[in-house]
């Protein structure tokens, strides 16, 4: 076992390009603490799916990591061969994915995709994997394994599928999951069952989350820690309770002001203002400037 | 009183039931909406809310009769609409409008935004003047002029929202239908949206349903709701009262289910055994 004082995910200083050179990953640093739920919010372009992304090595081709470190329970994954990166990130960590139409294959039945992982990954027995992929169907919360067990993925509702692909990425026992934007294709209702879900299962596997999210209403609810990112760089970060209490950066408050809220809604749903983006661009700017000095 | 624009009594849907279908012949019918009624008053807007699946889009396309109804009746401005021959609906389009939720596919990629707002225009009779007419629909929804000569693949995503609802108002209808029109965007655009669609609504006094899952930006616009539920209407009220006073525990739960953005410990326990 490592250390406790060891974050289970740091990602230090890390810059990803584009083939045109432009920066959509800009010195991300951030850790995720055993244990802990960290949320990454922004908008869309913020670049919250490519930290996800890069820490599971499934970038696309065309995003090159030019720069910082990735460092899995104290390993660094830059300097780890190919093979034993990917043996490592396979053993280690698990995506609940947005979309699970898309996520499962729409002609296998879902008992095998659950066990594939398993056995053909991580080399468990057949039988083994059969019995924990039962075992977790339980702590979902799905009354009747046998029949999902069976279905093709489209015989499944949204929140049953969804329910599966967090069975699934749990049955391995990961230190860290990457849960990217879990909820958003879920109405209301199931949204609330399926969070309650990933809190309760991660407080008792003691598993961290990356979770990747547009809402500061689901931040709210599920994470400890939240970094709020704009054109892929990391604004503002602090406690959850903190940020709420009390957010720092312009950006952040304007977010929060933009969000609906049906309590208040006359003091949300206000449109960012035009001098706070003006900040965020000279910022970002800014920090394109000194960051391109010792890279010439 | 003033007589509702929209007067819907007993309005029943049915739609062939694709998964259902025999290999050979046609597919049963399944009720999709089940009798409902309800009135849309003059010059406010009504929120329609509910789950997927819970009929408010079906619903929408009746009321601008896209679909027709298979029981009931729609009256709309005094007139039965509900199974009127498409010819006879043919001038009455002009004051049934849309806005959609994706203007990525509800505006053409190979016009321009001059042409794609002027379309309607020319086919219902305004083609004169058609420069003047497109330029002030773009100065309604605050696109400078210069987007008129751009494909929608130029423009942002909330640009594009203001050119479906630049295309929908161009012809001064009586009624609009706003089906989710902020769901894709981010929350900075979806402020800005429904802040623009806010003012046109009040400076031109229209009628709007505005269909959406998200109670929050309901509360914000809308005057009046009707909350659906598998194709029937669980609750119509004013707004204030529905949201201060929720008579059905179905809309308490949807309210009760919205993460707010603000901290609430007990927002994720089981709710059987929350705590004191």
């Amino acid at each position: 076992m490592n250390a406790p004082a060891k974050p289970c995910l740091d990602i230090r200083n890390l810059s990803a390009v584009l083939p045109n050179g432009l920066r959509v990953l800009r010195s991300v640093s951030l850790a995720v603490e055993p244990g802990e739920v960290r949320a990454l919010v922004g908008e869309s372009g913020a670049g919250k799916t490519m930290i996800g992304k890069a820490v599971l090595g499934v970038l696309p081709p065309s995003v090159r990591i030019v720069e910082g470190n990735m460092l899995l329970e104290g390993e660094d994954l830059g300097r780890l061969a190919p093979k034993a990166r990917r043996t490592l990130i396979g053993a280690r960590t698990a995506l609940i994915p947005q979309d699970p139409l898309t996520a499962l294959n729409p002609s296998r039945r879902i008992g095998p995709q659950m066990t594939d992982r398993l056995v053909r990954i991580l080399g468990w027995s057949g039988e083994k994997a059969d019995a924990r992929i039962r075992q977790l169907l339980d702590e979902v919360q799905i009354r009747d394994p046998e029949r999902v067990l069976k279905c093709y993925p489209h015989e499944l509702s949204g929140g049953m599928r969804q329910r599966v692909l967090i069975a699934a990425a749990f049955a391995a026992e990961p230190r860290l999951i990457v849960a990217d934007e879990p909820t958003t294709a879920l109405d209301v209702t199931v949204q609330k069952q399926i969070l309650r879900l990933i809190a309760q299962l991660q407080r008792e596997h003691g598993t961290a989350i990356l979770f990747v999210t547009h809402d500061l209403g689901v931040v709210a609810k599920i994470s400890q820690k939240v970094s709020v990112l704009y054109a892929g760089k990391v604004v503002e970060e602090a406690d959850t309770a903190a940020l709420f209490a009390a957010p720092q950066h312009p950006y952040t408050l304007a977010l929060m002001a933009a969000t609906p809220r049906y309590t208040d809604p006359f003091a949300s749903l206000k449109p960012v203002d035009d001098k706070v983006l003006a900040g965020l661009a000279a910022e970002i700017a800014a920090a394109d400037q000194a960051w391109r000095r010792p890279h010439g | 009183m003033v007589e509702p624009l929209f007067s819907v009594r007993g309005l029943k849907v049915a739609l062939p039931d694709m998964t259902r279908k025999p290999l050979i012949g046609r597919a049963p019918l399944a009720e999709i909406l089940k009798g409902l009624d309800f009135d849309l008053p003059r010059g406010s807007v009504t929120g329609i809310v509910g789950e997927s699946g819970s009929g408010k889009s079906t619903l929408g396309r009746a009321l601008v009769r896209l679909l027709e109804p298979s029981a009931g009746n729609v009256m709309f401005d005094g007139r039965d609409i509900t199974h009127l021959p498409e010819a006879e609906l043919r001038p009455l389009r002009r004051n049934l409008q849309m806005i959609f939720q994706d203007p990525m596919s509800s505006l053409n990629p190979r016009r321009t935004i001059f042409s794609i707002i002027a379309a309607p225009l020319k086919q219902n009779g305004l083609g004169d003047n058609l420069k003047a007419r497109v330029a002030e629909a773009l100065q309604r929804v605050g696109l400078p002029q210069s987007f008129a000569g751009r494909y929608r693949h130029e423009v942002s995503g909330g640009q594009r929202q203001r050119v479906g609802i630049a295309r929908a108002l161009a012809l001064s209808p009586k009624f609009v239908l706003a089906d989710e029109i902020v769901s894709g965007l981010d929350v900075s655009t979806q402020a800005q949206i429904l802040t623009l669609l806010e003012k046109l609504a009040a400076e031109m006094g229209l009628t709007v349903a505005f269909i959406s899952h998200d109670l929050s930006v309901i509360r914000r616009l809308c005057r009046q709701v009707i909350v659906m539920r598998e194709g029937a209407i669980v609750e119509a009220s004013a707004t204030d009262t529905l949201f201060e006073h929720p008579r059905q525990a179905y809309t308490r739960d949807l309210l009760a289910a919205i993460p707010l953005p603000e901290i609430d410990d007990a927002w994720l326990l089981p709710a059987p055994k929350a705590p004191a």
